[in-house]
């Protein structure tokens, strides 16, 4: 299985990202001017702060030439994982619902904070259990989740708030304390936490770490055959590794 | 050639009438503008240090495991498994006076710049940050400002910023202190110099278009050539750009890695100026450049201003006329713009071309090696050089009052404020967290080392007032106990002396008593000085700003999971005092509540707080405690109080023992040398067996839900949940 890390200018956190993919698999990072993306099983964008993000966060790395490529691998069910500017850039891209607002104290929070997992049958939580408590931390300064209420009607209704923060620990002012969110199909979530800090005992938590598990065994599945990987998954997923 | 000036604006731009007449004998005729330009910054005490460089010349700068000393970009010690850890502490003290966010965040620039300048990754920032009492709307200000402009380019360039202190004392009110300390890391054998070398070589220009700010002293010329209107809005604070800085960070990286790079040089302080003069200086050769190819953000720049501008996110390089194409096209797949401006001679001269016409021809040694150094003319102040603090609590306010208060005080309580608005875990190295224990620690595994570093920074510029050597020891003193509550062992220091006017003769003996400080504890801990900076004329109309020498340190530990963190840990384990601690109220946080200032501090005895720190570092290294935090500002009731708040459990102790001189003493006292450390019975059992000369206190166990102090007479009893919300609310309180 082989992992692809996105690296644009401005990225921060895709070193991280590439230790954290590599606890479970193969990976390697995929330059932001690149269309190719060299076969990998599943795609990440990591935080940061994409070509500065000086406009919106997120709103000019939706236009590099990876993305493109992103959101053709997405169509045709491939796994993409958006963490903190990845799911900026995911909003950006049209490819999640909502967008993500400047954080209601207006200043950047860095915290560890306990985070609810709302659904664990999907391709990025299927390595948790229902209602677990997962310690990983939060970083930024546009984080607070917002949609229209119709939308987060859908997504409730559709089983797409994958994360919440726990209660009293919503750190940004995000809605319904929403801290990730799938699209419909579920082969694309982003999430404002930083699971790829919370992988070594050392740094704090290894509670991140079922998150790429959770990737990496939705992979597995798909070379095992359709069926295995559908029961990990709300709907019907069909990766690219399973053709 | 154009002419000299038909004024002498020599002293406008802060030359001597001796060092102008230096100058003129050095070059043989006067020095046009841009010369003289390019002199007055070469010569200032930014660039030459003429009122220090003797005296730190007493700072002890060997030891085995330095690789780089003073006067590179950074210091480096070997860490080991072929990596060395760069370090460097600066000032950027009067442009945040100015612009706090900008001030600060392009002080974090600076200072990344110079330690990647070495070929070394910046993995980590800390600041030691010094504003007004914060009752004053500018202290306020101030304070939110930079630790937003800290945490805008430290958080957006991907550097973790894991630790920092912040003091509130009047005496900072017109001159703020932003100190920004970074530690990189860098393979030994990928290293590279800042020494420009053979001649026929390029020096490439790489970074950001080169504008007009930061032109400040010389301000004096561009109203003399360009007309009064240009001068007003020349912007004398520079602006920073993080995502140009992360660019031409991971660029420069890259081409030293791939040994593309003859040399590298930041440009800070009088641009490229002085980055071309330090160059030269070092490689022993000369420089042309041409300022008609360097790119400009605006058009219509003079020369002489291409020439000290001090645009931020620029590098200068050298690179071999064979390898520029290779440099070149990285750098193009970077996005970082790249300009030959220029090449190594043999001549030794700094010589300035527009275009075909020479504009400034100066020798290198004459910029760099020849300004005039000045001795200090100290004399100890008869009469107290500052007012007492505002009184904020009564002489006879009960103790359970006292510690409450000190709590809250601003320069006791919790910075989480601040920490928590910085990025201090990219990097995936951080294994304590600001606060978690009482230094920063972070693992080499994700750059191929083993075991981590740990890092501090330290000083507290009010006890330094007090007494200026004693301070100064404590301050080094306090940097290293730090590192052995991790069970890290000193590498290297690197400090930065913030005072007054030295020219006056009290200010210059506090600058001396410090350096002399500092030195004698630096030998007796085995610790050298491998770089630094000064940061002179910090003065207003309110006087100087109480002296204040920081000092940042680097230390080495075999096992970051045994790094102890500051809170207990566990009801049931025992508690103990480890070293010599003389808990005395001269200088401490309760005097200043009290409104007073000490003249002196009890003497230190070095060999018995060095043989201490080793005690407790091992004791930390072989598991032996689950926590160790060291007793600072508000003494040791203060210190056990953050000990009980960090692990959200209380404790019983009795302070007795050391209540002889009255029970405020041993609840509030300061002094260096306390470590309170915790641990199971049967391990602190073993730790007061194999003390020896080492004092060790047994003070009580951990366990309950208040912290409970006996002291003789008097019992003092403060739920840890409201110790708490007073420590950590006492920050935010005031900056609502």
């Amino acid at each position: 299985m082989k992992l692809g890390v996105v690296r644009f200018p401005g990225s921060c956190d895709e070193l991280d990202a590439l230790r954290a993919c590599r606890l479970v698999g193969d990976a390697e990072l995929l330059w932001h001017r690149d269309r190719d993306l060299r076969g990998v099983d599943a795609v990440v964008i990591p935080g940061g702060f994409s070509y500065g993000d000086y406009l919106r966060a997120g709103a000019i790395a939706r236009f590099a030439p990876v993305m493109g490529a992103v959101g053709e691998f997405a169509r045709s069910g491939g796994l993409v994982l958006g963490i903190c500017n990845g799911f900026q850039v995911l909003c950006e891209a049209g490819l999640l619902p909502g967008a993500l607002l400047p954080n209601l104290s207006l200043r950047f929070v860095c915290r560890q904070v306990d985070l609810v997992v709302e659904r664990a049958d999907t391709p990025f939580t299927r390595a948790c259990d229902p209602g677990e408590v997962l310690s990983i931390p939060v970083k930024h300064t546009t984080g607070r989740y917002y949609a229209p209420e119709r939308i987060l009607d859908e997504l409730e209704a559709n089983g797409q708030v994958l994360l919440r923060y726990a209660e009293g620990q919503n750190p940004n002012g995000s809605l319904r304390d929403i801290a990730g969110v799938a699209n419909e199909r579920k082969n694309v979530f982003g999430l404002m936490p930083h699971p790829e800090h919370a992988v070594d005992p050392l740094t704090g938590s290894t509670d991140g770490a079922r998150i790429f598990e959770s990737i990496a065994a939705h992979v597995e599945a798909l070379r095992r055959g359709p069926l295995a990987a559908a029961g990990g998954s709300a709907s019907a997923v069909v990766g690219r590794g399973a053709a | 050639m154009s002419g000299g000036l038909t004024s002498s604006p020599h002293r406008e731009l802060g030359l001597t009438d001796r060092e102008y007449e230096r100058i003129v004998a050095r070059l043989g005729r006067e020095p046009n503008g841009l010369e003289l330009a390019v002199f007055s910054l070469m010569w200032s005490e930014h660039c030459a240090y003429k009122h220090s460089k003797k005296l730190l010349r007493r700072l002890p700068t060997e030891g085995a495991r330095v690789v780089m000393g003073p006067g590179e970009n950074a210091g480096a010690v070997d860490v080991g498994d072929g990596l060395v850890a760069a370090f460097k502490v600066e000032s950027h003290n009067h442009p945040s006076a100015v612009e706090p966010f900008q001030g600060a965040a392009t002080g974090v620039g600076g200072i990344l710049r110079d330690v990647f300048a070495i070929g070394a990754r910046p993995i980590a920032i800390l600041d030691s940050l010094r504003f007004g009492e914060l009752d004053s709307a500018r202290s306020r200000y101030l304070l939110a400002g930079a630790v937003s402009g800290i945490g805008h380019y430290g958080n957006s360039i991907g550097v973790a910023t894991v630790g920092g202190e912040i003091y509130f004392e009047g005496p900072y009110e017109q001159n703020c202190l932003v100190n920004a300390m970074c530690l990189g890391l860098a393979r030994r054998d990928r290293m590279v110099r800042s020494a420009a070398a053979g001649p026929g070589n390029l020096l490439v220009l790489l970074g950001a278009l080169t504008g007009r700010d930061g032109i400040g002293g010389a301000s004096i010329l561009a109203s003399a050539e360009l007309g009064e209107d240009g001068a007003a809005k020349r912007p004398s604070v520079q602006i920073g750009d993080p995502f140009e800085e992360k660019k031409l960070l991971e660029c420069s990286l890259e081409l030293v890695d791939a040994g593309l790079l003859v040399a590298l040089q930041d440009l800070g302080a009088a641009g490229l100026s002085s980055s071309s003069s330090e160059m030269a200086s070092k490689g022993g050769v000369g420089l042309d450049i041409d300022v008609s190819k360097v790119p400009l953000r605006e058009p219509g720049l003079e020369p002489f201003e291409i020439m000290i501008s001090e645009s931020q996110e620029r590098m200068l390089c050298v690179v071999e006329p064979a390898k520029l194409d290779a440099v070149l096209e990285v750098c193009s797949r970077w996005e970082v713009r790249a300009t030959p401006i220029g090449s190594v001679t043999d001549t030794r001269r700094l010589r300035v071309f527009d275009g075909g016409e020479l504009v400034g021809d100066m020798p290198v040694e004459a910029l760099v090696d020849d300004c005039p150094l000045y001795d200090l003319e100290p004399a100890r102040p008869a009469a107290p050089v500052y007012p007492d603090p505002p009184r904020r609590l009564a002489d006879d306010a009960p103790a359970d009052v006292a510690l409450r208060a000190l709590l809250r005080a601003p320069s006791v309580a919790s910075k989480l404020w601040a920490f928590e608005q910085y990025d201090s875990l990219v990097g995936s190295r951080t294994v304590r967290r600001p606060q978690q224990a009482d230094a920063a620690v972070l693992q080499l595994a994700p750059d191929g080392g083993r075991g981590a570093l740990a890092v501090s920074i330290d000083g507290n510029g009010r006890r330094v007032a007090c007494d200026p050597y004693t301070g100064a020891v404590e301050a080094v003193l306090e940097c290293a106990r730090n590192l052995a509550c991790v069970g890290a062992e000193p590498l290297g220091l690197t400090n930065c002396l913030n005072f007054g006017n030295p020219e006056k003769p009290h200010i210059a003996w506090q600058l001396e008593q410090a350096v002399e400080g500092m030195a004698d504890a630096c030998r007796a801990l085995g610790v050298a000085v491998v770089g630094g900076n000064v940061s002179l004329y910090n003065e207003s109309g309110g006087g100087p700003i109480y002296p204040t020498p920081v000092v940042g340190m680097v230390g080495a530990l075999p096992d970051p999971a045994l790094a102890a963190p500051a809170g207990f840990v566990e009801e049931g384990h025992r508690i103990a005092l480890v070293g010599p601690f003389a808990p005395d109220l001269a200088g401490s946080e309760l005097e200043k509540l009290r409104g007073r200032l000490a003249t002196g501090l009890p003497q230190v005895d070095l060999e018995a707080q060095a043989a201490a720190l080793a005690f407790v570092r091992e004791a930390v290294r072989g598991g032996a405690v689950a926590s160790a935090h060291d007793v600072a500002e508000g003494g040791l009731a203060v210190a056990l109080a953050e000990c009980c708040i960090a692990g959200g459990v209380g404790a019983r102790v009795d302070l007795a023992p050391l209540a002889e001189r009255g029970p405020e003493r041993a609840l509030f006292g300061e002094g260096p040398g306390g470590v309170i450390v915790s641990g199971p019975p049967e391990a602190i059992d073993e730790l007061a067996r194999i003390a020896g000369a080492v004092p060790f206190l047994r003070l009580g166990e951990v366990g309950g839900d208040a912290l409970e102090i006996d002291v003789g007479a008097a019992t003092l009893s403060l739920r840890v949940d409201e110790a708490r919300s007073l420590y950590e609310g006492g920050l935010p309180d005031l900056l609502q």
